[in-house]
């Protein structure tokens, strides 16, 4: 028979569709609506999970966030590790099967889509049970921009398939009636399958949207299956609800044995018997409430226990008129299984003394504790849970700043109570917020009932002999109370310890159900009072979060911005391949068919020696400095003179950190008296530019200067080799491009290529060269003419590989390559650029003791011994390389290569005592392996600099 | 898994101590250990203001490695990784150390140098080290996406096969239990709330629950070091950040290496019971809040689904945040202060589980001989004045 | 997500932004007067204290400007802001 738990009636499901779905590879039907842990006690299957440890069977515990047992993996749609079966929606064709405490997380990757949203409002309402709507709704009337997030399918909360009476109606009519009002807001916005799991500063809030997964194969694929939500809200209405808490007892984790209001819920919310004939044994009216609602939806009623003495009120006499007696100061000592493991009845005995026990056949026992209030998301937000005796749970301790906590995660479980201060919240949030306006709703009067009698903080039920060992307080983790007995018998008096200990509370369910529990437990060994032994801590996410969720769209090459220059089509045309610079795609190399990185590189150099060869270059820092103190500033910021430069000039320039080691170096050139162009390292160039406003804004505001950045704004292209002058001279006929009229190191604007241009006489290679800068949009058009200009002199593009190489032969350094923040100019060979007269950054120290000690590690040229052996750079330079370990060490190699026009391999490298080593003999050691190099001035290229005019 | 049935004792403290630690962290509890057992020192107290090893001892992500870059670093911590190797035998405890291997990987040009230079420098400095391709990576942990194709793809890796993680807990119980059993008192709930002074030393520790006498003063309180010493009347080149961690649900076995990415702020092994642990990048601001900011995790989660895709379908469960004291030169500072009975162990940054053993063994004979340990001797206050630095922001990083 | 009052912009979230540490470190007039110690105190040494701060934050990817806040660094919460140069408005004790 199909679903034989499935009352005839009622129940928020679609009974006119029947869905099939897939448990441990048996086929079941369900109902639109219903969660797979109600689809399967509709079906009577019973054993969901198994504990992590002792492999005993467990079965749906609960309805809802606070699920402890019932985590399933979902094979179907895209899979899923360890999803709450008390939430998972089914949808035809859904296929779970069942897990041990451990997921799995499947060999193909998820593609399916997950993005973000960010939104602000003034009042943000987590939660849509009673007390969320009166919020939201209050809040919005005023006409306060509201988000209402609600973790399940629809709103209601606890009203949903309830059976409380509002305003003399079905409670349903006055939420859909709410519902309809909260449509007709333009500035609510109502966010069901909204899961709020972290509370952050400045009331940050982050939720979870489940937007497809109910759908199953229906879900339209331009949806995304999940989307994150990053809320910042001016109020925070805090209306989470409460979790129920169990009684524990011998044998508490069997199949059949529930939380007695989830229990209720089941048969009202889905109907669905949870068990034909129950054992209820509570510590609260709720308990009993929730016995009168089995009973009424047909369930048989074999006993009714309450821990507590009480007697009277109208949950007994609710009872009582049913014909069922609440036995008072009693309950549940043991459980009974049949060969399966399923729950087959419960032993009953008096709380107080040894009295006899009874046993009493069932197939549900229905335990609650009492109510934890949902302090989750208060407590992340930065308040701190205090004990309530009278409320026997951890409530909300002192007021937040912007966040109000209502209803039962206030603590105030009475409907019409927890209505009132929603309301109320509602509109005090958005008056603070908004400023508030219209007329304040009242709440909907309500039908429900006074407790007869507080709760009682009551934990376990057990005979004295009771074996621990079969008492879980954590059933995902099978912890039990033997294991809490040791903790304490450790020396463990700490309920962060204790945890840590056993376990319990670190499971995917985080404790919800049994955390409050164990810290009683705790109490009651130690002899404290449960206050004083104090929660452990509430961490986000209040739900597990999927990794793919919170990647969102940075995936791919979306995971970081790609910069690429306005020529980069045109390097792709051209075969390159590229590097990552920083953020940059930076033509590394041009392979021409069937070469290899050495063979296009040592193309190119000869290229650029021989003939002419062209670089993209635009990604170089490029900064704009303009006022009269440009000048001055400079001068403190590199360590070099850059006031006396005169316009037209150009100087390369050495910047310091505060602690004297190299940060950045470039080209400056002089524009204008009042105006400067200053280049930086391609990876620097943001660095630089914070730099340049942190000095001017945080120490020297009295310099009269603006620094902005240009890189973006300007491409370039360096021309470079002994062919050079002529192709510039093709490309710009009105630019006197002669030695004598455009020297080395100076700047002049130009026509060319009819772009109007600024072109650089520097040189980053020791060959005669130019570079070229013209609007950015005009980067494309003067690649292309210049590759045009040059194709008769065979012009060769080169990527970052030949530019290394070039400028190692002429011993130029890279800022961190050749230098790793523990190197300072004098270090790096550039004491020559380091002024002995004027202050600059970092100058101070440089006269540290050990800064200025003569053995530093400085810059020095290697030559290996074998001409064609290139070091690894990274290799270590030592002077016995079969020494015992640790083996002293000089220094290592900064920068290797191959160079065309040696001949032969080189190296630049940083050795203790630099150049006192000249023509010494070092083993350079890579992988173990040790090559002799000759340790030689960094300049392996034309050295006395004849080539810079051509 | 088997916890003793003792552990530690819950003792009232007494009227002072020879020496009193300030911290009941890792490295508080591994002090106050070696102090008994290397140095016969056993009237010591260890003062925690909260519970026994709760702030960053149990908020670190476990990682154990020893393949610093500089001879400095590299001899502390290898001095630390040996200590590892045979602790659970020395303190009689199973602190589930498993040398399963660390993989730095390397994205880029620059990463492949700084990496073949580290390589090289610990193989040298007697570190066991490896260089690995992408092919090798790729081998040595199936999961993880080696494409070319990636934004920055794997490049190559550092290996160090010795490193591997622990348990955290275990760790700090099997040290205060085997203090305790050395007769140190262990007292939790006690906050230091100032010191008496004669002249140019600390006579008493001020506390939550009163002076407590004290011969030598130890500071171990990471995060919270500066507090101290500004009590103390000195400075410290620290600020305090917040470090995130997290973990997933337990899921299957899928990773049995560590594997820590700088670049794109991924570090990550699977532990023992099957969760995923990672850590996260620090938060850019000071803080001693025991929280960090959203979009650290959003970023870190994005490179960790890019450089293991099967983790797409993994949960967050839990979130948390340690505090990181972190100095200039992204190096510890151990050894003595401006006060002469107080000494100083903090600036260990992302790296203070690892050294644990090592930080502990040197500081207690700091303490015991009232000048640096050689292998602390290269941390000590001095090395700001004079700008002998240890840097090792370009192996450390955010590193853990 | 710290939301960072910047003066000029009002509040922005913390991803705009990036923290400059302590405030009212001055660059010594004459840094070649400064003794070793007296330097690395400038270079190094911070006030990091458990409470309220005076520090430095830097509008990166909006005014682009340098501003002073007062922010307790348990809760995080700013108190105060202001302009370089300026003494901060009264700080909650």
């Amino acid at each position: 028979m199909s679903q034989p738990f499935r009352r005839a009636a009622g129940g928020r499901i679609d009974r006119s569709r029947t869905l099939t779905f897939h448990f441990e590879g048996r086929a079941y039907e369900a109902h639109p609506g219903d969660t797979l842990s109600s689809a399967l006690l509709a079906n009577g299957v019973r054993v969901v999970a198994r504990g992590p440890y002792t492999g005993r069977p467990r079965g749906t515990y609960g309805i809802g966030a606070e699920e402890p047992n019932a985590f399933v993996q979902v094979d179907s749609g895209p899979g899923e590790p360890m999803v709450r079966a008390t939430q998972l929606e089914v949808y035809d064709g859904l296929v779970a099967r069942s897990l041990a405490g451990k997921g799995s997380l499947g060999e193909e990757p998820d593609d399916s889509r997950y993005d973000k949203t960010w939104a602000h409002c003034d009042v943000l309402v987590v939660g849509a049970g009673p007390a969320g709507l009166a919020a939201a709704h209050a809040a919005g009337v005023t006409g306060a921009r509201v988000i209402l997030a609600d973790e399940r399918p629809e709103p209601g909360g606890d009203l949903l398939g309830g059976r409380a009476h509002l305003d003399g109606r079905p409670a349903m009519d006055w939420v859909t009636d709410l519902r309809a009002r909260l449509a007709g807001l333009p500035e609510v916005r109502v966010l069901p399958r909204t899961t709020v799991t972290g509370a952050y500063d400045g009331n940050f809030l982050v939720a979870v949207q489940r937007r497809t997964e109910h759908l199953g194969p229906a879900a339209p694929a331009h949806v995304a299956r999940q989307r994150l939500w990053h809320i910042r809200a001016g109020q925070v209405v805090l209306a989470t609800g409460a979790h129920e808490r169990p009684i524990l007892f011998p044998d508490n984790d069997r199949p059949g044995v529930m939380l007695a209001a989830a229990a209720a819920g089941y048969a009202w919310r889905y109907g669905v018997l949870p068990g034909r004939r129950a054992v209820v044994a509570g510590a609260h009216d709720g308990a009993l409430w929730a016995a009168v609602d089995l009973v009424d939806a047909g369930v048989e009623l074999a006993a009714v226990l309450d821990a507590r003495h009480l007697a009277g009120g109208q949950a007994h006499r609710a009872l009582r008129d049913r014909g069922v007696v609440v036995a008072a100061g009693h309950g549940v000592v043991g459980t009974d299984a049949d060969a399966d493991g399923v729950l087959t009845a419960a032993w009953v005995a008096p709380v107080d003394g040894d009295g006899q026990a009874r046993r009493i056949a069932c197939d549900l026992l229905a335990t609650s504790g009492g109510w934890n209030p949902a302090v989750h998301l208060y407590s992340q937000a930065g308040g701190r849970p205090r004990w309530s005796d009278d409320h026997a749970a951890f409530v909300p301790g002192d007021p937040l700043p912007a966040v109000a906590c209502v209803g039962a995660a206030a603590g105030t479980f009475d409907l019409a109570d927890a209505l009132a201060e929603g309301a109320e919240a509602g509109w005090q949030a958005a008056a603070a917020t908004h400023g508030g306006g219209g007329e304040e709703p009242l709440p909907p009067a309500t039908d429900s009932v006074a407790s007869a009698g507080a709760p009682a903080a009551c934990w376990i039920t057990a005979r004295a002999d009771s074996p621990p060992e079969t008492i879980f307080v954590d059933l995902q983790r099978d912890a039990t109370l033997r294991d809490v007995r040791r903790a304490v018998g450790a020396g463990m008096r700490a309920s962060e310890h204790v945890k840590r200990f056993t376990t319990a509370g670190t499971a995917a369910d985080q404790g919800r159900t049994t955390g409050v529990t164990t810290v009683g437990v705790l109490a009651g060994l130690l002899g404290l009072p449960v206050g004083a032994v104090g929660t452990t801590t509430y961490r986000p996410p209040y739900a597990p979060i999927s990794f793919a969720l919170l990647a969102g769209r940075d995936r791919g090459r979306l995971l970081d911005p790609e910069r690429r220059t306005p020529m980069h089509e045109r390097h792709e045309a051209d075969g390159a391949v590229f590097e990552n610079v920083g953020q940059w795609k930076r033509p590394w190399y041009y392979p021409a068919p069937g070469e290899d990185l050495d063979q296009a590189v040592l193309r190119e150099c000869r290229a650029a020696r021989e003939g002419v060869a062209m670089m993209d270059v635009s990604t170089l820092g490029k900064i704009d400095l303009r006022g009269p103190d440009v000048g001055e500033f400079l001068d403190r910021v590199y360590t070099n003179r850059f006031s006396t430069l005169r316009v037209g000039q150009c100087r390369y320039g050495v910047m310091c950190r505060a602690d004297g080691m190299v940060f950045d170096d470039g080209v400056t050139a002089r524009l204008a008296p009042d105006r400067y162009h200053m280049t930086t390292t391609t990876g620097n160039a943001a660095a630089v530019l914070d730099w340049l406003d942190e000095w001017l804004q945080t120490e020297w505001p009295d310099l009269r200067v603006s620094a902005t950045s240009v890189t973006d704004q300007w491409a370039a292209v360096a021309v470079v080799g002994p062919g050079s002058r002529e192709v510039l001279r093709r490309l710009a006929p009105s630019l006197d491009v002669s030695a004598e009229a455009f020297p080395f190191l100076t700047v002049r604007d130009a026509t060319v290529a009819g772009i109007p241009a600024r072109v650089f006489r520097i040189s980053f290679t020791g060959e005669l060269s130019y570079e070229i800068n013209v609007p950015a949009w005009y980067g494309l058009a003067l690649w292309d003419a210049v590759a045009e200009a040059g194709r008769p002199a065979g012009i060769t593009p080169y990527g970052t590989e030949t530019m290394h190489v070039l400028r190692a032969e002429k011993g130029f350094i890279v800022a961190g390559q050749d230098t790793d923040g523990t190197v300072t100019p004098h270090d790096a060979g550039l004491g020559w650029a380091v002024s002995t007269v004027k202050p600059f950054i970092g100058g101070r120290s440089l006269a540290r003791p050990d800064t200025a000690r003569n053995d530093r590690k400085r810059l020095v040229g290697l030559l290996p011994a074998d001409p064609s052996v290139v070091l690894a750079e990274g290799a270590q330079l030592v002077v016995d390389a079969d020494a015992p370990t640790p083996v002293p060490m000089l220094g290592h190699v900064t920068s290797s290569y191959r160079s065309a026009a040696l001949g032969r391999s080189f190296a630049l490298a940083l050795v203790a005592g630099g150049l006192t080593h000249r023509g010494e003999t070092l083993q350079a050691v890579d992988g173990g392996q040790a090559h002799p190099v000759v340790v030689t001035e960094p300049v392996f290229y034309d050295a006395e600099g004849a080539r810079r005019d051509g | 898994m088997t916890h003793p049935d003792f552990l530690w004792a819950d003792p009232e403290p007494k009227r002072g101590y020879d020496v009193v630690v300030i911290g009941a962290g890792g490295h508080g509890l591994a002090t106050a250990y070696y102090l008994a057992r290397n140095h016969g020192i056993t009237d010591v107290a260890v003062l925690e203001r909260g519970w026994l090893a709760g702030g960053n001892m149990a908020r670190n992500t476990t990682i154990i490695r020893s393949n610093y870059l500089w001879d400095e670093s590299a001899a502390i911590y290898e001095h630390s990784l040996k200590l590892w190797e045979g602790l659970s035998d020395e303190l009689d405890y199973d602190i589930l150390f498993s040398q399963r291997g660390v993989l730095n990987l390397a994205h880029s040009l620059p990463d492949v140098r700084e990496s073949v230079r580290r390589v090289n420098a610990n193989r040298l400095n007697g570190v066991d080290a490896e260089w690995l391709t992408p092919a090798e990576v790729k081998k040595l942990v199936p999961i993880i996406n080696t494409s070319q194709e990636l934004r920055y793809p794997v490049l190559g890796a550092t290996f160090q096969p010795r490193a591997g993680i622990a348990k955290h807990d275990h760790v700090a119980w099997a040290y205060a239990r085997a203090a305790h059993d050395l007769g140190v008192h262990l007292i939790q709930n006690c906050e230091v709330t100032g010191f008496r002074r004669a002249g140019d030393r600390v006579t008493a520790v001020e506390t939550s629950r009163g002076a407590i006498e004290a011969g030598r003063v130890a500071l171990c309180a990471a995060g919270h070091t500066s507090v101290l010493a500004q009590e103390l009347g000195f400075r410290l080149p620290l600020a305090s950040h917040p470090l995130q961690a997290l973990v997933s649900e337990l899921l299957e076995q899928v990773l049995d290496t560590v594997v820590m990415s700088n670049a794109v702020h991924v570090y990550v092994s699977q532990a023992h019971k099957g969760e995923l642990v990672m850590g996260a990048g620090i938060d850019a601001y000071n803080g001693y809040g025991q929280r960090g900011s959203f979009h650290v995790i959003e970023s870190q989660l994005a490179a960790a689904v890019e450089l293991f895709p099967i983790f797409a379908r993994a949960h967050v469960l839990r979130t948390w945040a340690g505090i990181v004291d972190v100095s200039p030169d992204a190096s510890p500072v151990l050894g003595l202060t401006p006060v002469e009975n107080v000494f100083v162990n903090c600036g260990w940054g992302t790296g203070g589980f690892k050294a644990t053993p090592g930080a502990g063994w040197v500081y207690a004979d700091t303490i015991a001989h009232g000048r640096p340990h050689p292998l602390a001797a290269p941390f000590t206050l001095d090395r700001f004045t004079t700008g002998a630095l240890v840097d090792e922001h370009g192996a450390a990083a955010v590193a853990h | 997500m710290l939301s960072v009052p910047c003066p000029w912009c009002g509040p922005r979230d913390e991803t705009e932004f990036r923290y400059g540490g302590q405030a009212h470190v001055a660059y010594p007039a004459d840094p070649a007067a400064c003794s070793d110690a007296e330097w690395a105190g400038y270079l190094f040494m911070r006030d990091n204290p458990k409470g309220w701060f005076a520090e430095r934050w830097f509008h990166s990817a909006g005014c682009r400007r340098w501003f002073n806040a007062v922010r307790h660094t348990v809760t995080y919460e700013f108190a105060a802001v202001y302009a370089p140069f300026t003494q901060p408005p009264g700080v909650p004790s």
